[in-house]
Protein backbone atom coordinates (compact mmCIF):
# COMPACT_ATOMS: atom_id res chain seq x y z
CA UNK A 1 0.00 0.00 0.00
CA UNK A 2 1.46 3.42 -0.82
CA UNK A 3 0.47 6.98 -0.15
CA UNK A 4 -0.50 8.77 -3.35
CA UNK A 5 0.24 12.31 -2.30
CA UNK A 6 3.54 14.02 -1.53
CA UNK A 7 2.17 15.03 1.85
CA UNK A 8 1.70 12.04 4.11
CA UNK A 9 0.12 13.99 7.00
CA UNK A 10 -1.55 17.37 6.65
CA UNK A 11 -2.85 19.15 9.74
CA UNK A 12 -4.69 22.47 9.61
CA UNK A 13 -6.07 24.42 12.56
CA UNK A 14 -6.15 21.38 14.85
CA UNK A 15 -7.56 22.28 18.25
CA UNK A 16 -8.50 20.25 21.29
CA UNK A 17 -9.68 21.30 24.74
CA UNK A 18 -10.20 19.26 27.90
CA UNK A 19 -12.58 21.41 29.93
CA UNK A 20 -10.77 24.67 30.62
CA UNK A 21 -7.42 23.32 29.44
CA UNK A 22 -6.44 24.13 25.88
CA UNK A 23 -4.37 21.04 25.05
CA UNK A 24 -3.82 21.86 21.38
CA UNK A 25 -4.43 25.39 20.14
CA UNK A 26 -5.06 25.42 16.41
CA UNK A 27 -1.84 23.92 15.07
CA UNK A 28 -0.79 23.52 11.43
CA UNK A 29 1.92 21.28 10.04
CA UNK A 30 2.72 18.87 7.22
CA UNK A 31 4.75 15.70 7.21
CA UNK A 32 6.16 14.85 3.81
CA UNK A 33 5.99 11.43 2.25
CA UNK A 34 8.99 9.32 3.40
CA UNK A 35 10.04 11.82 6.04
CA UNK A 36 11.01 11.16 9.65
CA UNK A 37 9.34 14.03 11.45
CA UNK A 38 10.09 14.71 15.10
CA UNK A 39 7.47 16.30 17.35
CA UNK A 40 9.22 17.72 20.37
CA UNK A 41 8.00 19.35 23.50
CA UNK A 42 8.01 19.11 27.27
CA UNK A 43 5.47 17.02 29.17
CA UNK A 44 1.98 18.49 28.86
CA UNK A 45 2.86 20.39 25.68
CA UNK A 46 0.18 18.61 23.65
CA UNK A 47 2.28 15.92 21.93
CA UNK A 48 0.21 12.93 23.03
CA UNK A 49 -3.09 14.73 22.48
CA UNK A 50 -2.00 15.58 18.94
CA UNK A 51 -0.93 12.01 18.19
CA UNK A 52 -4.17 10.62 19.68
CA UNK A 53 -6.25 12.88 17.46
CA UNK A 54 -4.17 11.96 14.41
CA UNK A 55 -4.56 8.21 14.94
CA UNK A 56 -8.26 8.38 15.79
CA UNK A 57 -8.20 7.76 19.55
CA UNK A 58 -9.42 11.28 20.26
CA UNK A 59 -11.68 13.74 18.49
CA UNK A 60 -10.57 17.24 17.58
CA UNK A 61 -12.68 20.27 18.45
CA UNK A 62 -11.63 22.05 15.27
CA UNK A 63 -9.40 21.69 12.25
CA UNK A 64 -8.78 19.15 9.53
CA UNK A 65 -6.45 16.17 9.29
CA UNK A 66 -5.57 14.37 6.08
CA UNK A 67 -3.59 11.14 6.29
CA UNK A 68 -2.33 9.94 2.91
CA UNK A 69 -4.82 12.30 1.31
CA UNK A 70 -7.77 10.84 3.27
CA UNK A 71 -9.87 13.23 5.34
CA UNK A 72 -9.85 11.71 8.83
CA UNK A 73 -12.98 13.50 9.97
CA UNK A 74 -15.10 11.86 7.25
CA UNK A 75 -13.29 8.54 6.82
CA UNK A 76 -11.20 7.73 9.90
CA UNK A 77 -11.23 3.95 9.35
CA UNK A 78 -9.83 4.28 5.80
CA UNK A 79 -7.03 6.43 7.20
CA UNK A 80 -6.32 3.82 9.88
CA UNK A 81 -5.54 1.32 7.10
CA UNK A 82 -2.58 3.51 6.12
CA UNK A 83 -1.11 3.92 9.57
CA UNK A 84 0.76 1.89 12.09
CA UNK A 85 0.87 3.01 15.70
CA UNK A 86 3.50 2.40 18.35
CA UNK A 87 2.03 3.71 21.61
CA UNK A 88 4.08 5.07 24.48
CA UNK A 89 3.29 1.92 26.50
CA UNK A 90 3.80 -1.66 25.34
CA UNK A 91 0.14 -2.67 25.21
CA UNK A 92 0.21 -6.13 23.66
CA UNK A 93 -1.43 -9.15 25.28
CA UNK A 94 0.67 -10.63 28.11
CA UNK A 95 -0.96 -14.08 27.84
CA UNK A 96 -0.11 -14.47 24.13
CA UNK A 97 3.35 -15.30 22.80
CA UNK A 98 5.32 -12.79 20.78
CA UNK A 99 4.47 -14.63 17.56
CA UNK A 100 0.76 -14.86 18.46
CA UNK A 101 0.65 -11.17 19.32
CA UNK A 102 2.09 -10.23 15.93
CA UNK A 103 -0.29 -12.59 14.09
CA UNK A 104 -3.23 -11.18 16.04
CA UNK A 105 -2.26 -7.61 15.15
CA UNK A 106 -1.93 -8.63 11.50
CA UNK A 107 -5.43 -10.14 11.62
CA UNK A 108 -6.82 -6.84 12.92
CA UNK A 109 -5.72 -5.34 9.59
CA UNK A 110 -7.37 -8.15 7.63
CA UNK A 111 -4.16 -10.00 6.72
CA UNK A 112 -4.65 -13.60 5.60
CA UNK A 113 -3.24 -16.28 7.92
CA UNK A 114 -0.32 -17.27 5.67
CA UNK A 115 0.70 -13.64 5.08
CA UNK A 116 0.59 -12.64 8.72
CA UNK A 117 2.47 -15.71 9.91
CA UNK A 118 5.21 -15.23 7.35
CA UNK A 119 5.46 -11.50 8.12
CA UNK A 120 5.50 -12.20 11.88
CA UNK A 121 8.44 -14.60 11.44
CA UNK A 122 10.31 -12.04 9.34
CA UNK A 123 9.74 -9.30 11.91
CA UNK A 124 10.81 -11.48 14.82
CA UNK A 125 14.03 -12.14 12.95
CA UNK A 126 14.52 -8.49 11.98
CA UNK A 127 14.03 -7.39 15.61
CA UNK A 128 16.24 -10.12 17.05
CA UNK A 129 13.32 -11.81 18.80
CA UNK A 130 13.17 -15.15 16.97
CA UNK A 131 14.04 -17.15 20.07
CA UNK A 132 11.65 -15.19 22.26
CA UNK A 133 8.82 -15.48 19.70
CA UNK A 134 7.42 -18.59 21.35
CA UNK A 135 7.45 -17.11 24.85
CA UNK A 136 4.60 -15.20 26.45
CA UNK A 137 4.80 -11.42 26.04
CA UNK A 138 4.20 -10.93 29.77
CA UNK A 139 7.62 -12.45 30.49
CA UNK A 140 9.58 -10.15 28.14
CA UNK A 141 12.04 -7.50 29.38
CA UNK A 142 11.07 -3.84 28.85
CA UNK A 143 13.37 -3.54 25.84
CA UNK A 144 11.98 -6.70 24.22
CA UNK A 145 8.44 -5.47 24.87
CA UNK A 146 9.19 -2.17 23.12
CA UNK A 147 10.71 -3.98 20.15
CA UNK A 148 7.73 -6.31 19.79
CA UNK A 149 5.36 -3.34 20.13
CA UNK A 150 7.16 -1.65 17.25
CA UNK A 151 7.01 -4.88 15.23
CA UNK A 152 3.25 -5.06 15.94
CA UNK A 153 2.88 -1.49 14.67
CA UNK A 154 4.41 -2.39 11.30
CA UNK A 155 3.03 -5.93 10.85
CA UNK A 156 0.75 -4.70 8.04
CA UNK A 157 3.58 -2.70 6.38
CA UNK A 158 1.92 0.70 6.85
CA UNK A 159 3.28 3.58 4.79
CA UNK A 160 2.88 5.91 7.78
CA UNK A 161 4.03 5.08 11.29
CA UNK A 162 3.20 7.01 14.47
CA UNK A 163 5.65 6.44 17.31
CA UNK A 164 4.97 7.91 20.72
CA UNK A 165 8.11 8.12 22.88
CA UNK A 166 9.55 4.84 21.55
CA UNK A 167 12.66 4.82 23.75
CA UNK A 168 11.28 6.17 27.02
CA UNK A 169 11.90 4.00 30.06
CA UNK A 170 14.13 1.35 28.49
CA UNK A 171 17.81 0.54 28.90
CA UNK A 172 20.49 2.29 26.89
CA UNK A 173 21.37 -0.71 24.68
CA UNK A 174 17.73 -1.38 23.74
CA UNK A 175 17.12 2.32 23.08
CA UNK A 176 20.11 2.37 20.75
CA UNK A 177 18.83 -0.72 18.92
CA UNK A 178 15.37 0.82 18.58
CA UNK A 179 16.81 4.03 17.16
CA UNK A 180 18.65 1.94 14.56
CA UNK A 181 15.43 0.11 13.70
CA UNK A 182 13.54 3.40 13.36
CA UNK A 183 16.22 4.76 11.04
CA UNK A 184 16.12 1.54 8.97
CA UNK A 185 12.34 1.71 8.66
CA UNK A 186 12.57 5.28 7.45
CA UNK A 187 15.30 4.37 4.95
CA UNK A 188 12.91 1.69 3.68
CA UNK A 189 10.41 4.43 2.78
CA UNK A 190 8.13 4.54 5.83
CA UNK A 191 6.97 8.01 6.83
CA UNK A 192 7.49 8.32 10.57
CA UNK A 193 5.87 10.76 12.98
CA UNK A 194 7.92 10.53 16.15
CA UNK A 195 7.10 12.22 19.42
CA UNK A 196 9.88 12.41 21.95
CA UNK A 197 11.29 14.62 24.63
CA UNK A 198 14.81 13.31 24.04
CA UNK A 199 16.23 16.16 22.01
CA UNK A 200 19.40 14.24 21.12
CA UNK A 201 17.25 11.41 19.75
CA UNK A 202 15.33 13.79 17.52
CA UNK A 203 18.57 15.48 16.42
CA UNK A 204 20.07 12.12 15.47
CA UNK A 205 17.05 10.61 13.72
CA UNK A 206 14.75 13.26 12.31
CA UNK A 207 14.91 15.19 9.08
CA UNK A 208 12.50 17.86 10.29
CA UNK A 209 11.33 18.82 13.73
CA UNK A 210 8.29 20.64 15.06
CA UNK A 211 8.54 22.18 18.52
CA UNK A 212 5.28 22.28 20.46
CA UNK A 213 4.89 24.26 23.66
CA UNK A 214 1.62 24.79 25.56
CA UNK A 215 -0.39 23.43 22.63
CA UNK A 216 1.21 25.70 20.04
CA UNK A 217 3.81 24.87 17.42
CA UNK A 218 6.52 27.44 17.92
CA UNK A 219 8.81 26.33 15.10
CA UNK A 220 9.01 23.66 12.38
CA UNK A 221 12.21 23.29 10.42
CA UNK A 222 14.87 20.90 9.18
CA UNK A 223 17.51 19.93 11.74
CA UNK A 224 20.19 21.65 9.61
CA UNK A 225 18.25 24.92 9.50
CA UNK A 226 17.55 24.77 13.21
CA UNK A 227 21.22 24.15 13.96
CA UNK A 228 22.18 27.12 11.79
CA UNK A 229 20.91 29.31 14.61
CA UNK A 230 23.87 28.15 16.65
CA UNK A 231 26.47 29.02 13.99
CA UNK A 232 29.08 31.42 15.35
CA UNK A 233 28.17 30.72 18.97
CA UNK A 234 30.86 29.69 21.41
CA UNK A 235 30.11 27.84 24.62
CA UNK A 236 32.46 26.89 27.43
CA UNK A 237 31.47 25.00 30.55
CA UNK A 238 33.49 25.24 33.76
CA UNK A 239 33.37 22.65 36.52
CA UNK A 240 33.84 24.54 39.79
CA UNK A 241 34.13 23.52 43.44
CA UNK A 242 30.89 25.27 44.51
CA UNK A 243 28.76 28.45 44.38
CA UNK A 244 28.07 28.50 40.63
CA UNK A 245 25.21 31.00 40.97
CA UNK A 246 27.38 33.49 42.89
CA UNK A 247 30.21 33.02 40.37
CA UNK A 248 27.84 33.78 37.49
CA UNK A 249 26.96 37.12 39.07
CA UNK A 250 30.62 38.09 39.38
CA UNK A 251 31.41 36.92 35.79
CA UNK A 252 28.46 38.90 34.45
CA UNK A 253 29.74 42.01 36.26
CA UNK A 254 33.31 41.57 35.06
CA UNK A 255 32.57 40.37 31.49
CA UNK A 256 29.30 42.01 30.39
CA UNK A 257 29.65 40.69 26.81
CA UNK A 258 29.34 37.09 28.01
CA UNK A 259 26.15 35.23 28.85
CA UNK A 260 26.60 33.17 31.98
CA UNK A 261 24.37 30.49 33.43
CA UNK A 262 24.72 28.26 36.51
CA UNK A 263 23.89 24.77 35.19
CA UNK A 264 24.17 23.33 38.70
CA UNK A 265 25.91 24.36 41.91
CA UNK A 266 29.21 23.10 40.48
CA UNK A 267 28.87 23.97 36.77
CA UNK A 268 29.00 27.34 35.05
CA UNK A 269 28.18 27.73 31.37
CA UNK A 270 29.44 30.73 29.43
CA UNK A 271 28.22 31.71 25.95
CA UNK A 272 29.50 34.33 23.58
CA UNK A 273 29.25 35.28 19.89
CA UNK A 274 33.07 35.65 19.98
CA UNK A 275 35.60 32.93 20.89
CA UNK A 276 35.77 32.69 24.70
CA UNK A 277 39.16 33.39 26.30
CA UNK A 278 39.43 30.84 29.06
CA UNK A 279 42.43 32.22 31.03
CA UNK A 280 40.84 35.47 32.29
CA UNK A 281 37.67 33.59 33.21
CA UNK A 282 39.54 30.94 35.22
CA UNK A 283 41.44 33.70 37.04
CA UNK A 284 38.18 35.55 37.76
CA UNK A 285 36.56 32.43 39.16
CA UNK A 286 39.57 31.59 41.31
CA UNK A 287 39.77 35.21 42.54
CA UNK A 288 36.19 34.75 43.71
CA UNK A 289 37.33 31.92 45.96
CA UNK A 290 36.27 28.89 43.91
CA UNK A 291 38.44 26.23 42.33
CA UNK A 292 38.15 25.36 38.61
CA UNK A 293 38.55 21.63 38.05
CA UNK A 294 37.72 21.53 34.35
CA UNK A 295 37.03 23.86 31.42
CA UNK A 296 35.39 22.31 28.36
CA UNK A 297 34.41 23.80 25.00
CA UNK A 298 30.91 22.61 24.08
CA UNK A 299 29.43 22.16 20.64
CA UNK A 300 26.07 23.96 20.61
CA UNK A 301 23.29 21.39 20.34
CA UNK A 302 19.67 21.18 19.30
CA UNK A 303 18.85 21.50 22.98
CA UNK A 304 20.30 25.02 22.89
CA UNK A 305 18.12 25.79 19.90
CA UNK A 306 15.10 24.34 21.70
CA UNK A 307 15.80 26.46 24.77
CA UNK A 308 16.26 29.54 22.64
CA UNK A 309 13.10 29.00 20.59
CA UNK A 310 10.78 27.83 23.32
CA UNK A 311 12.11 29.83 26.22
CA UNK A 312 11.97 26.68 28.32
CA UNK A 313 14.89 26.41 30.68
CA UNK A 314 17.35 23.62 29.92
CA UNK A 315 16.86 22.49 33.52
CA UNK A 316 13.19 21.73 32.89
CA UNK A 317 14.06 19.49 29.97
CA UNK A 318 16.81 17.87 32.02
CA UNK A 319 14.39 17.13 34.84
CA UNK A 320 11.99 15.54 32.37
CA UNK A 321 14.73 13.44 30.84
CA UNK A 322 15.78 12.26 34.28
CA UNK A 323 12.18 11.47 35.22
CA UNK A 324 11.92 9.39 32.06
CA UNK A 325 15.21 7.70 32.78
CA UNK A 326 13.90 6.37 36.09
CA UNK A 327 12.98 3.18 34.26
CA UNK A 328 16.25 2.91 32.31
CA UNK A 329 16.97 5.72 29.94
CA UNK A 330 17.67 6.44 26.37
CA UNK B 1 -14.23 -9.84 4.35
CA UNK B 2 -11.24 -8.17 6.01
CA UNK B 3 -13.41 -7.07 8.95
CA UNK B 4 -14.47 -10.70 9.43
CA UNK B 5 -10.83 -11.84 9.63
CA UNK B 6 -10.47 -9.39 12.50
CA UNK B 7 -13.80 -10.55 14.00
CA UNK B 8 -12.82 -14.23 14.10
CA UNK B 9 -9.37 -13.51 15.43
CA UNK B 10 -10.66 -11.25 18.23
CA UNK B 11 -13.15 -13.99 19.17
CA UNK B 12 -10.50 -16.72 19.02
CA UNK B 13 -8.05 -14.59 21.03
CA UNK B 14 -10.66 -13.94 23.74
CA UNK B 15 -11.44 -17.65 23.98
CA UNK B 16 -7.78 -18.48 24.39
CA UNK B 17 -7.01 -15.59 26.70
CA UNK B 18 -10.12 -15.67 28.89
CA UNK B 19 -12.94 -18.13 28.31
CA UNK B 20 -10.89 -21.32 27.93
CA UNK B 21 -8.65 -20.59 30.90
CA UNK B 22 -9.01 -23.38 33.50
CA UNK B 23 -10.35 -21.04 36.25
CA UNK B 24 -13.09 -19.76 33.94
CA UNK B 25 -13.99 -23.22 32.65
CA UNK B 26 -14.26 -24.56 36.18
CA UNK B 27 -16.17 -21.46 37.30
CA UNK B 28 -18.46 -21.78 34.27
CA UNK B 29 -19.29 -25.37 35.25
CA UNK B 30 -19.12 -25.28 39.05
CA UNK B 31 -21.13 -22.08 39.45
CA UNK B 32 -24.23 -23.35 37.58
CA UNK B 33 -23.82 -26.77 39.22
CA UNK B 34 -23.77 -25.17 42.67
CA UNK B 35 -26.83 -23.00 41.92
CA UNK B 36 -28.68 -25.97 40.48
CA UNK B 37 -27.85 -28.30 43.36
CA UNK B 38 -28.64 -25.62 45.93
CA UNK B 39 -32.08 -24.82 44.51
CA UNK B 40 -33.04 -28.43 43.89
CA UNK B 41 -32.08 -29.50 47.40
CA UNK B 42 -33.37 -26.34 49.17
CA UNK B 43 -36.83 -26.50 47.51
CA UNK B 44 -37.59 -29.67 49.45
CA UNK B 45 -40.36 -30.54 47.02
CA UNK B 46 -38.58 -33.52 45.54
CA UNK B 47 -38.12 -34.17 41.86
CA UNK B 48 -41.46 -32.53 41.04
CA UNK B 49 -39.88 -29.14 41.69
CA UNK B 50 -37.14 -29.60 39.09
CA UNK B 51 -39.12 -28.26 36.07
CA UNK B 52 -40.23 -25.18 38.00
CA UNK B 53 -36.72 -24.45 39.26
CA UNK B 54 -34.86 -25.15 36.02
CA UNK B 55 -35.75 -21.83 34.26
CA UNK B 56 -34.40 -19.93 37.27
CA UNK B 57 -31.06 -21.71 37.40
CA UNK B 58 -30.64 -21.48 33.62
CA UNK B 59 -31.19 -17.72 33.78
CA UNK B 60 -28.91 -17.28 36.81
CA UNK B 61 -26.13 -19.25 35.10
CA UNK B 62 -26.35 -17.15 31.94
CA UNK B 63 -26.70 -13.83 33.73
CA UNK B 64 -23.77 -14.29 36.09
CA UNK B 65 -21.54 -16.05 33.54
CA UNK B 66 -21.87 -13.39 30.85
CA UNK B 67 -21.94 -10.21 32.91
CA UNK B 68 -19.06 -11.25 35.16
CA UNK B 69 -16.68 -12.24 32.41
CA UNK B 70 -17.47 -9.58 29.84
CA UNK B 71 -17.50 -6.64 32.19
CA UNK B 72 -14.19 -7.76 33.69
CA UNK B 73 -12.39 -8.64 30.46
CA UNK B 74 -13.32 -5.42 28.69
CA UNK B 75 -12.46 -3.31 31.75
CA UNK B 76 -9.18 -5.22 32.12
CA UNK B 77 -8.20 -4.58 28.49
CA UNK B 78 -9.24 -0.95 28.74
CA UNK B 79 -7.14 -0.50 31.87
CA UNK B 80 -4.13 -2.27 30.30
CA UNK B 81 -4.61 -0.14 27.15
CA UNK B 82 -4.70 -3.21 24.88
CA UNK B 83 -8.24 -2.18 23.98
CA UNK B 84 -6.71 0.86 22.23
CA UNK B 85 -5.10 -1.58 19.82
CA UNK B 86 -8.58 -2.80 18.85
CA UNK B 87 -9.92 0.73 18.51
CA UNK B 88 -7.05 1.52 16.12
CA UNK B 89 -7.93 -1.40 13.84
CA UNK B 90 -9.56 -0.33 10.57
CA UNK B 91 -12.80 -2.16 11.31
CA UNK B 92 -16.21 -0.69 12.15
CA UNK B 93 -16.80 -0.24 15.88
CA UNK B 94 -19.96 -2.37 15.58
CA UNK B 95 -17.94 -5.35 14.26
CA UNK B 96 -15.30 -4.84 16.94
CA UNK B 97 -17.82 -4.80 19.80
CA UNK B 98 -19.72 -7.78 18.36
CA UNK B 99 -16.42 -9.68 18.25
CA UNK B 100 -15.67 -8.72 21.87
CA UNK B 101 -19.12 -9.84 23.01
CA UNK B 102 -19.47 -13.01 20.89
CA UNK B 103 -17.21 -14.99 23.22
CA UNK B 104 -19.27 -14.07 26.29
CA UNK B 105 -22.51 -14.92 24.47
CA UNK B 106 -21.20 -18.39 23.61
CA UNK B 107 -19.89 -18.79 27.16
CA UNK B 108 -23.35 -17.85 28.51
CA UNK B 109 -25.10 -20.34 26.22
CA UNK B 110 -22.69 -23.07 27.29
CA UNK B 111 -23.33 -22.16 30.96
CA UNK B 112 -27.08 -22.51 30.38
CA UNK B 113 -26.68 -26.12 29.36
CA UNK B 114 -24.94 -27.14 32.61
CA UNK B 115 -28.22 -27.11 34.63
CA UNK B 116 -30.08 -28.51 31.60
CA UNK B 117 -27.65 -31.44 31.49
CA UNK B 118 -28.03 -31.97 35.24
CA UNK B 119 -31.83 -31.81 35.04
CA UNK B 120 -31.79 -34.38 32.22
CA UNK B 121 -31.22 -37.02 34.89
CA UNK B 122 -34.00 -35.74 37.12
CA UNK B 123 -36.95 -34.78 34.90
CA UNK B 124 -38.84 -35.75 31.79
CA UNK B 125 -37.73 -33.59 28.85
CA UNK B 126 -40.39 -34.86 26.45
CA UNK B 127 -42.64 -31.86 27.21
CA UNK B 128 -39.89 -29.28 26.81
CA UNK B 129 -40.39 -26.99 23.82
CA UNK B 130 -36.84 -26.76 22.43
CA UNK B 131 -37.97 -24.51 19.58
CA UNK B 132 -38.63 -21.71 22.05
CA UNK B 133 -36.15 -22.73 24.78
CA UNK B 134 -33.00 -22.49 22.64
CA UNK B 135 -33.78 -19.09 21.06
CA UNK B 136 -34.70 -17.84 24.54
CA UNK B 137 -31.38 -19.04 25.97
CA UNK B 138 -29.49 -17.35 23.11
CA UNK B 139 -31.40 -14.07 23.48
CA UNK B 140 -30.97 -14.05 27.26
CA UNK B 141 -27.22 -14.64 26.72
CA UNK B 142 -27.08 -11.79 24.19
CA UNK B 143 -29.01 -9.34 26.36
CA UNK B 144 -27.01 -10.26 29.49
CA UNK B 145 -23.74 -9.90 27.57
CA UNK B 146 -24.78 -6.49 26.28
CA UNK B 147 -25.73 -5.56 29.84
CA UNK B 148 -22.17 -6.59 30.80
CA UNK B 149 -20.86 -4.43 27.96
CA UNK B 150 -22.94 -1.50 29.12
CA UNK B 151 -21.45 -1.95 32.61
CA UNK B 152 -17.90 -2.33 31.24
CA UNK B 153 -18.04 0.93 29.30
CA UNK B 154 -19.54 2.77 32.25
CA UNK B 155 -16.71 2.07 34.72
CA UNK B 156 -12.94 2.29 34.68
CA UNK B 157 -11.82 -0.23 37.30
CA UNK B 158 -12.29 -4.01 37.35
CA UNK B 159 -13.68 -3.98 40.92
CA UNK B 160 -16.17 -1.26 39.92
CA UNK B 161 -17.38 -3.53 37.13
CA UNK B 162 -18.18 -6.29 39.62
CA UNK B 163 -19.93 -3.94 42.06
CA UNK B 164 -21.90 -2.25 39.29
CA UNK B 165 -22.86 -5.68 37.86
CA UNK B 166 -24.42 -6.72 41.17
CA UNK B 167 -26.38 -3.50 41.25
CA UNK B 168 -28.24 -4.83 38.18
CA UNK B 169 -28.06 -8.58 38.67
CA UNK B 170 -29.57 -9.16 42.08
CA UNK B 171 -32.64 -6.87 41.76
CA UNK B 172 -33.20 -8.36 38.30
CA UNK B 173 -33.19 -11.93 39.68
CA UNK B 174 -35.83 -11.16 42.28
CA UNK B 175 -38.02 -8.94 40.13
CA UNK B 176 -38.13 -10.89 36.86
CA UNK B 177 -40.54 -13.62 37.90
CA UNK B 178 -38.01 -16.44 37.94
CA UNK B 179 -38.44 -17.40 41.57
CA UNK B 180 -41.56 -15.45 42.57
CA UNK B 181 -44.38 -14.77 40.12
CA UNK B 182 -44.59 -11.09 39.24
CA UNK B 183 -48.23 -11.14 40.34
CA UNK B 184 -47.04 -11.79 43.92
CA UNK B 185 -44.81 -8.71 43.98
CA UNK B 186 -46.08 -5.48 45.58
CA UNK B 187 -48.07 -3.46 43.06
CA UNK B 188 -45.57 -0.59 43.08
CA UNK B 189 -42.71 -2.95 42.14
CA UNK B 190 -44.42 -4.63 39.23
CA UNK B 191 -43.80 -1.87 36.63
CA UNK B 192 -40.10 -2.24 37.40
CA UNK B 193 -40.29 -5.93 36.46
CA UNK B 194 -41.45 -5.03 32.98
CA UNK B 195 -38.42 -2.86 32.24
CA UNK B 196 -36.04 -5.78 32.87
CA UNK B 197 -34.99 -7.96 29.92
CA UNK B 198 -34.87 -11.07 32.10
CA UNK B 199 -38.62 -10.81 32.83
CA UNK B 200 -39.35 -11.65 29.20
CA UNK B 201 -36.61 -14.28 29.07
CA UNK B 202 -37.89 -15.92 32.25
CA UNK B 203 -41.42 -16.03 30.86
CA UNK B 204 -40.23 -17.91 27.74
CA UNK B 205 -38.08 -20.26 29.84
CA UNK B 206 -41.02 -21.11 32.13
CA UNK B 207 -43.26 -21.42 29.08
CA UNK B 208 -40.85 -23.77 27.32
CA UNK B 209 -40.30 -26.08 30.31
CA UNK B 210 -43.35 -26.46 32.53
CA UNK B 211 -46.25 -24.10 31.89
CA UNK B 212 -47.76 -21.72 29.35
CA UNK B 213 -46.07 -18.30 29.21
CA UNK B 214 -47.97 -15.40 30.81
CA UNK B 215 -47.16 -13.05 27.94
CA UNK B 216 -47.50 -13.70 24.21
CA UNK B 217 -44.28 -15.26 22.86
CA UNK B 218 -44.03 -12.58 20.18
CA UNK B 219 -43.98 -9.94 22.89
CA UNK B 220 -41.38 -11.85 24.95
CA UNK B 221 -39.02 -12.35 22.01
CA UNK B 222 -39.70 -8.87 20.67
CA UNK B 223 -38.87 -7.27 24.03
CA UNK B 224 -35.73 -9.40 24.44
CA UNK B 225 -34.56 -8.42 20.94
CA UNK B 226 -35.36 -4.76 21.65
CA UNK B 227 -33.32 -4.84 24.88
CA UNK B 228 -30.41 -6.40 22.97
CA UNK B 229 -30.52 -3.64 20.33
CA UNK B 230 -30.93 -0.86 22.90
CA UNK B 231 -28.14 -2.07 25.20
CA UNK B 232 -25.76 -2.58 22.27
CA UNK B 233 -26.55 0.83 20.77
CA UNK B 234 -26.18 2.53 24.15
CA UNK B 235 -22.85 0.78 24.77
CA UNK B 236 -21.53 1.83 21.34
CA UNK B 237 -22.58 5.40 22.05
CA UNK B 238 -20.75 5.27 25.38
CA UNK B 239 -17.60 3.85 23.75
CA UNK B 240 -17.64 6.66 21.19
CA UNK B 241 -18.29 9.32 23.83
CA UNK B 242 -16.07 8.07 26.64
CA UNK B 243 -13.24 6.16 24.99
CA UNK B 244 -12.71 8.25 21.86
CA UNK B 245 -12.80 11.58 23.69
Amino acid sequence: MSVDTKTAIEVRGLAKRFGDVEAVAGIDFDVRDGELFGFLGPNGAGKSTTINVLIGLARSDAGTIRIGGIDCSTNPKAAQHLMGVVPDESNLYPELTGFENLCFCGALYGMARRDRESRARDLLEQFGLTEAGGRKFGGYSKGMKRKLTIAAGIIHSPPILFMDEPTTGIDVASARQIRQLVAELNRGGTTIFLTTHYIEEAERLCQRIGFIVKGRIVRTDTVQDLMRRTDGRHVVQFAVSSGAARLCESIAAEFPALQCQAVSDTAVRVESPEPVRIGPLVRSIEDSGAEVTEARKLQPSLEDVFVEITGIEAGVMKQEREKAKMGGGA
Amino acid sequence: MKAWIAFWNILAKDFRAYYLKPPNISWGIIFPLAWTGMFFIRSGAGLDSVPTLLPGVIAVSILFGTTSLLSVTVTFEKKGRSFERLLLAPIPLEVLMLAKTAGAILFGVANAFVPVAMAAFLMDFSRVNWATLIPAIVLIAVSSTFLGLFIAVSVSEVFEAQTFSNFFRFPMLFLCGLFFPIAQLPVWLRPLSYVLPLTYGADVLHGSIHRAPYLPLVLDFGMLASFCILLFAFSLRNVRRKWIV
